[in-house]
């Protein structure tokens, strides 16, 4: 990577900052879920490693959440549009050489933000927890030089429309500036009060709403046709989804603060506006079960379509507990509990990592030109996600029923913590497993780029066989 | 180029989309929000854990400075006569950050704001002479009305004069243990919240919209692992039971799952000698096989540990 840093933009090989970001997202997902792991290990068994300061939980847990959704989530995001957008356009990335030095400065910051945030630097607002200065530094350095090269990819395509990923790719990283300079307002003009509250919570739904739903969604609008190769199922159900997305997901931040004292039309506002949210899913998820018509053998066959599919299948009880677990009826029970948890990683776990990871594979094999290493060490991580994952949310929904009714019957909380507990030990088992799984695919990607055979020009890695 | 050409409706349509529901979400909340008035927990919060919480350039590390005191006073200052009832004032120290009602009292809500800055002259306090700060009663509009009372101004009792009087068991540092709140994450398993539809009976009332203006962060808490703590101190008023549960938490609550921590005690202990940890874990762990009949004691705390401001932070929580 160093030597492409101050070479000349057209000396670089193409898909060159495709793969950095690639590696880099598959080494922040190892990072996060083992942080993950050790974090649900203290939940279960209180003494391991403690009264050490840099081991407390409470400095750890916002470093779990941030390095995932900031390290891999988003870096595979990166990578995708690295790879996607140019090959959307019959083009070439804008700029390679701005492309490496995003990913450069997107891992120094991020691992300068982590180490302070592990420090007990804190702004202490969920999800945006990052203090002010690292807050415009990734604003600065990771998503605007992200949005640039994107846009100025789309702008210099060779094709004459725009095809549905990259509308949402072009649409999402501007939102994300949008949502980053403006959900961290209070950090910059010391806004206090329920506004911070409100905004903290505003930052949180939209880096959700308008960044990670619509750019995994848009991934799949590019894996699915791509590797099946049937076309796109309906451009016009892609028009209603892109639309739905901007006015339905960028609307309902309040209902996460349902049991909060906020204005209660805004509550109300916020409730209906999040049952809308099924619209989007809806045509999202019957567009790519429909595309895959005829081509459903893949599913079994080939690992990126069952990553994909896996993905969008989980979108449909993700949207499902989405719509109506934030109304007035429902919310009261599960508000703050596990439930809300295991939603949360269906969500980035479940749906939009599956999604990302056939991204990967499908980007690092096509741009390396090499064929998967190892069929076995990817089927053994599509299993061991999909299995730590659904122990995990199953185990942390059932932890979340019992704190839900050991709320409203007024049980003394201490019986509900004894009754979580073997769900506790089932979660971080779950979780082991999921960051066992992501050490697999690091040692498979990295033999890939090393030792996997090679793919003849014209050729898509999927049409050859595999050799172990 | 191939530009936007065939893009220009759609291009405009998102902008009014995104504009518009920007302008739901956050403009028509902020002017509401900003409409509501402080009530007396907002305003004795924000006096009593001072500025900002969170990162901010007086405190980079989140140690805890840059945080008012607050002084339970016997006597009055000045006279050394004593005052019926004692009185809660907010000592700032010369340099120490005013929170937001003092810098800009509108967010205090109408009538507030009035007697604040004309009774109670908040503006004329000065950041590098300190202040000393106390609720108060006053009429407006026939009603009545707190206000924040600029005690420096009004009665010229300076932090020096208040400091002289006060015994350090008078103390609260609340205001550097919401630091330590923020900091050690207590509020990813403990809610500052409530909630608006049950917990009345267990964990008290939920808060109102007015009782938080001027505080940052709220840090509400999303995630509740553990019970919820805005009225704790109402439920729970006994220092010893916080220091050994906060030590180590197993020994007053053996199904407890929260972390131990014992490393906000620092290195001395209240007598000024060095703690041992090892030697007290050791004897924990004897405890816990069965070889010894009682834990080890577990040292008192020095009065400028983080430990302290922690304990009267939980204690603030009424």
């Amino acid at each position: 990577m160093l030597k492409y840093l101050l070479a000349k933009n057209e000396d670089i090989p193409e898909g060159s900052a495709a793969v950095f970001f690639g590696f880099s997202a598959i080494i922040w997902f190892v990072i996060g879920t083992g942080l993950g792991s050790f974090n649900a290990a203290k939940l279960a068994f209180p003494d391991f490693v403690t009264g050490n300061i840099y081991f407390a939980f409470g400095h750890m847990r916002q470093v779990h959440v941030l390095a995932v959704i900031f390290g891999w989530i988003s870096m595979a995001f990166a990578m995708a549009m690295m790879y996607i957008t140019p090959a959307l356009g019959n083009t070439k990335l804008w700029s390679e050489k701005l492309g490496l030095w995003n990913c450069l400065f997107w891992n120094l910051g991020l691992t300068l933000g982590l180490t302070i945030l592990w420090a007990g630097i804190t702004s202490g607002r969920e999800y945006s927890d990052f203090p002010w200065p690292i807050d415009l530094y990734l604003a600065a350095f990771v998503f605007i030089p992200l949005g640039v090269n994107v846009w100025m990819t789309i702008l210099n395509r060779r094709t004459q429309g725009i095809y549905t990923t990259n509308w949402f790719f072009a649409a999402a990283t501007f939102m994300v500036i949008i949502v980053f300079l403006v959900g961290n307002l209070p950090e910059f003009f010391h806004l206090t009060g329920l506004t911070e509250a409100y905004l903290t919570w505003w930052f949180a739904h939209n880096v959700l709403g308008l960044w990670i739903t619509p750019v995994a969604a848009a991934i799949a609008y590019y894996t699915i046709p791509k590797v099946t190769g049937n076309p796109l199922y309906s451009h016009r159900i892609g028009h209603l989804h892109f639309w739905s997305v901007v006015v339905f997901y960028s609307t309902p931040a309040a209902h996460h603060l349902m049991s909060a004292p906020l204005p209660e039309w805004l509550k109300s506002f916020a409730s209906v506006e999040g049952v809308l949210i099924l619209v989007p899913a809806i045509a999202f998820v019957s567009n790519i079960m429909l595309t895959m018509q005829g081509k459903w053998h893949m599913f079994v066959e080939n690992i990126e379509i069952r990553f994909t599919i896996t993905g969008c299948l989980m979108a449909i009880p993700l949207n499902m507990q989405g719509g109506f677990q934030q109304t007035r009826a429902i919310n009261w029970y599960i508000h703050g509990t596990g439930w809300i948890v295991a939603h949360a990683h269906l969500a980035l776990l479940g749906f939009s990592t599956f999604l990302e990871a056939a991204a990967v594979y499908l980007g690092l094999q096509t741009i390396l030109k090499r064929k998967l290493y190892s069929l076995t060490l990817a089927n053994m991580h599509f299993w061991l996600l999909l299995i730590g994952f659904t122990t995990y949310w199953i185990s942390m929904t059932i932890a979340g029923l019992i704190q839900g009714a050991g709320k409203i019957y007024e049980v003394p909380y201490i019986d509900v913590v004894i009754a979580e507990h073997p769900y506790m030990i089932a979660r971080w088992l779950g979780g082991t497993m999921v960051f066992t799984g992501n050490v697999l695919w690091l040692y498979n990607m990295w033999m890939t780029a090393r030792k996997g055979s090679v793919v003849p020009a014209g050729r898509m890695p999927h049409e050859l066989a595999y050799e172990r | 180029m191939a530009g936007f050409r065939e893009y220009k409706i759609g291009s405009r349509l998102f902008g009014l989309a995104l504009g518009g529901s920007m302008c739901i979400t956050l403009l028509m909340p902020s002017i509401n929000i900003a409409s509501v008035s402080s009530t007396d927990i907002a305003l004795a919060k924000q006096l009593s854990i001072g500025h900002e919480t969170g990162f901010n350039l007086d405190d980079p590390f989140l140690l805890g400075k840059n945080k008012p005191l607050n002084v339970s006073l016997k006597v009055d200052p000045k006279s050394g006569q004593p005052l019926s009832g004692g009185m809660s004032v907010y000592v700032y120290q010369p340099g120490t950050a005013f929170p937001a009602g003092i810098l800009h009292p509108r967010i205090l809500g109408a009538g507030i704001e009035e007697l604040s800055v004309q009774q109670g002259h908040v503006t004329d306090a000065r950041k590098d002479a300190g202040a000393v700060f106390v609720l108060a009663k006053g009429l407006y509009q026939g009603k009545e009305v707190s206000y924040i009372d600029n005690l420096t101004a009004t009665k010229g009792w300076t932090p020096e004069d208040v400091m002289r009087v006060a015994k350090d068991e008078d103390v609260s540092h609340a205001g550097k243990g919401k630091t330590m709140f923020v900091r050690e994450g207590c509020w990813w398993c403990h809610t500052l919240l409530p909630e608006q539809t049950q917990d009345w009976q267990v964990f008290g009332a939920p808060p109102m919209l007015g009782d938080f203006n001027g505080e940052s962060p709220t840090a509400f808490g999303s995630d509740r692992k553990a019970p919820d703590l805005l009225h704790v101190g109402s439920r729970n008023s006994s220092k010893e039971w916080m220091m050994m549960h906060f030590f180590n938490p197993r020994l007053v609550q053996p199904h407890s799952i929260m972390p131990r921590f014992d490393y906000l005690w620092g290195e001395k202990d209240a007598a000024g000698q060095k703690i041992d940890f090892a030697k007290w874990r050791a004897e924990y762990s004897e405890y816990t096989e069965g070889k010894r009949v009682t834990p080890p004691e577990v040292p008192s705390y020095a009065s400028d540990s983080e430990i302290r401001s922690l304990i009267d932070f939980m204690m603030s929580l009424k």
